[in-house]
């Protein structure tokens, strides 16, 4: 005789790909985070120790100030997606993640910019070889966000525009990406 | 949108041909089955144990000589750094996180895992990762390493399998947050679900972290090395993983298989089970230390009063709240042992014998860390921290071998017989205590950690002859389980409960069907096997 465990009645609540891009912007902020604290700990001991960090490289100030802009509106354009996506609206979901697509692009090169125009020598100072990794590992979330625009992209204008889910998973790793960026750009572009 | 998918069915095998083992070796290799994938991470950690403990016994025997000369002196930095990293990312975290995949999916009454394929991703960066840094080591790489492309390596390695084992906890995690079946609420999971969620969460905290600082050295080292200073540094910013508390997030699971044998042992429901989650909760917080990157918290009793306060404060906060949460598990069981009524006797299974052994490990590897944790002892950097990072991870090793014998119906379809594996964890006890006690003894007359010449005299010799001899059973002990299991095949089906167990899984046949369940189940309380023994409906609870 069964009495605890009668047929099922309902399916379980399944929202996977969002805990899932949940649990990998936590994975991603204390990634981020774990490096900004040992950048702030190595800058603050060349500090004490009477020098400048960086060195001897100017920050190029209107790129990485656009880079911020470019990744908060960017969330903007993920949450138009979403918005379409719960009305069914193809046409317009798909032109909102053509425009994360083309602004996660912009960010990108931005980065490149920033990295020509600074020319910062990998192996001249402590410097380089934190920039490049804090930077890079940045730039490298964002390429993974952009892979993951097209993913969704595909998956919504391939005739899945009911499953607001993948869409809304979208929209919150790039709320992460914007978060994750606005703390590099201030302590890597401002405080330096 | 949905990412379970069922597995898919090996093809049709013949018997005793080569295409045969080619298609058996095919379907385990690609297997989106949940159990297979934990049996794959499991069995290889505890493969690799044995390794890890031969290298603990090499240790213990290079230290029987206080002068150094029984093996290679340039080769030993590299030996100490595979023994650490053997017993963390070798054996403890994918022992558990093994177990966790296998079992986890069915207590929650899923049908497969969520994210199979990225489990079965991690569990191959895991081992392309630990095999590069195995091969970066021998050829001296590591921390302090001569050659710098294989202290390059062995970064590399070393954060393929930070990434392997992050991609499979991330699994872990969502399994148990979204795939549970109707009723079964987060108030409701079993106990040893509930400790593999909160190690996820924490492996999910922690090891970015300790990935970052990767990060960062490897672009530093392979250029000029001028920010971190070079391969000798590199251990400042990653010894994290072994030390104290962020290894008790390791052995989670087995404080897990305690909880959950210990009810079934005695036929009751678990009277506190949020109090239970609440100290599995608690000995999380060791996820903090690995956040905050630091190896100790130390307290100087000859300081001021008020910098006295401030670091016992903080002291307690990283080793009192983990060893208080293994506390109240264990003491919880109690509860549960405590006669009511009709007296019940006991059914002892080696499981619940795991479960309390492994227990009793972490407690007193906590319980060192405590006291290491005050500097006027002056054990920093003595053998005692590496004796209780010794304790807690042999402890975790002991508790997913537990678990793999008390769930060996539902993995294998086979029932492991007490007679053959209640010794093995009396046997576990004993390894793991001659492993690591005399090194507590050995803390206090200052033998430093990590170094073949040291200040010794016949005492010495003797402590690091037993602990030699601790490693080399623990070594027996992995192996006989290993035979026990392999041994308990059979032809003769398996009853689908034959523990009496009160969880979900139990539910359902032996070894479980690729897809666990062949209809979701609804449940209406925390134990429903249990309800189906006793034929009553459950608690609301």
């Amino acid at each position: 005789m069964t009495l605890a465990l009668p047929a099922a009645a309902a399916p379980a609540p399944r929202r996977q790909v969002f805990v899932a891009t949940a649990l990998a912007g936590v994975a991603g902020t204390m990634l981020i985070g774990g490096m900004l604290a040992i950048w702030a700990l190595l800058r603050e001991r060349v500090v004490s120790a009477g020098e400048r960090f960086p060195d001897s490289y100017i920050i190029p100030e209107v790129p990485s100030n656009v880079m911020l802009i470019t990744v908060w509106s960017l969330c903007l354009f993920a949450q138009w997606a979403v918005y379409a996506a719960r009305r069914s609206d193809r046409a317009h979901t798909a032109l909102a993640l053509g425009v994360v697509f083309l602004m996660g692009l912009a960010y990108v090169n931005a980065q490149a910019f920033v990295y020509v125009d600074m020319g910062v020598v990998l192996a001249d100072s402590a410097y380089g070889a934190l920039f490049y990794a804090v930077t890079g590992t940045m730039a490298t979330l964002v390429i993974a966000g952009l892979v993951y625009t097209v993913v969704a992209a595909f998956r919504s204008l391939g005739g899945r525009d009911r499953e607001v889910e993948l869409i809304s998973a979208h929209a919150m790793y790039w709320y992460f990406i914007a978060a994750a960026y606005s703390a590099v750009w201030f302590v890597v572009y401002v405080t330096k | 949108m949905t990412t379970i998918d069922t597995p898919a069915r090996p093809a049709a095998l013949g018997d005793g041909t080569v295409g045969t083992f080619v298609a058996r070796a095919a379907d385990w290799a690609t297997s989106t089955d949940h159990k297979k994938i934990g049996r794959l991470y499991a069995v290889t950690g505890l493969l690799a144990a044995v390794a890890v403990a031969v290298i603990g016994a090499l240790l213990g025997l290079e230290r029987t000589d206080d002068s150094g000369n029984v093996l290679d002196g340039g080769a030993l930095l590299q030996l100490f750094q595979l023994h650490r990293i053997g017993l963390v990312f070798a054996m403890a975290i994918p022992v558990t996180l093994g177990v966790a995949i296998a079992i986890a999916p069915m207590q929650v009454g899923a049908r497969a895992m969520a994210f199979p394929r990225l489990a079965l991703t991690g569990f191959y960066s895991w081992l392309g990762g630990i095999t590069l840094t195995i091969v970066a080591l021998a050829a001296n790489g590591g921390v302090g390493g001569g050659d710098a492309q294989m202290v390059d390596l062995f970064l590399a390695g070393l954060g393929l399998t930070i990434l392997g084992l992050l991609a499979s906890a991330a699994s872990v995690a969502a399994t148990v947050l979204t795939t549970r079946a109707p009723g079964v609420t987060l108030r409701r999971v079993p106990f040893m679900t509930w400790s593999a969620l909160v190690q996820s969460l924490a492996l999910l905290v922690a090891l970015p972290v300790m990935f970052g600082a990767i990060v960062l050295l490897f672009v530093d080292t392979r250029n000029a090395g001028l920010a971190f200073g070079g391969p000798e540094a590199i251990g400042d910013w990653i010894s994290m993983f072994w030390s104290q508390p962020m290894t008790y997030i390791y052995a989670l699971p087995a404080l897990g298989l305690l909880a959950e044998t210990l009810p079934v042992a005695f036929g009751r429901r678990h009277p506190l089970r949020q109090v239970v989650f609440a100290g599995l909760g608690l000995v999380a917080v060791g996820a903090f230390a690995g956040v905050a990157q630091q190896q100790r918290f130390g307290v100087d009793f000859s300081a001021e009063g008020a910098d006295v306060v401030k670091q016992a404060v903080i002291a307690l906060f990283f080793y009192g709240l983990p060893l208080l949460g293994a506390v109240v598990v264990l003491a919880l069981g109690a509860i549960v042992a405590k006669p009511e009524g009709d007296r019940v006797t006991p059914k002892i299974s080696a499981g619940l014998l795991f479960g309390v052994v492994s227990t009793l490990m972490i407690l007193a590897g906590a319980a060192g860390s405590l006291l290491a944790a005050i500097d006027d002892f002056e054990l920093a950097g003595t053998v005692f921290e590496e004796a209780a990072a010794v304790y807690v991870t042999y402890g975790a090793l002991l508790g997913g071998l537990g678990a793999l014998v008390f769930w060996a119906p539902k993995l294998w379809g086979i029932h492991v017989a007490d007679r053959k594996v209640l010794p093995l964890a009396g046997l576990g006890l004993i390894a793991t205590a001659a492993a690591s006690l005399p090194h507590y003894i050995a803390g206090f007359t200052d033998q430093p950690a990590a170094a073949g010449i040291y200040d010794g005299d016949g005492a010495s010799t003797i402590l690091n002859g037993i602990v030699l001899v601790g490693h080399a059973l623990m070594a027996l002990t992995v192996l006989a389980a290993l035979g026990a299991i392999a041994s308990s095949r059979s032809d003769d089906a398996v009853e689908a409960n034959p523990v009496g167990g009160h969880t979900l899984e139990w539910t359902i046949a032996s070894p479980a069907p690729a897809d666990n369940f062949e209809a979701l189940p609804t449940v209406s309380s925390a134990e429903p096997e249990l309800d189906n023994l006793a034929g009553t409906e459950g608690s609301p609870s």
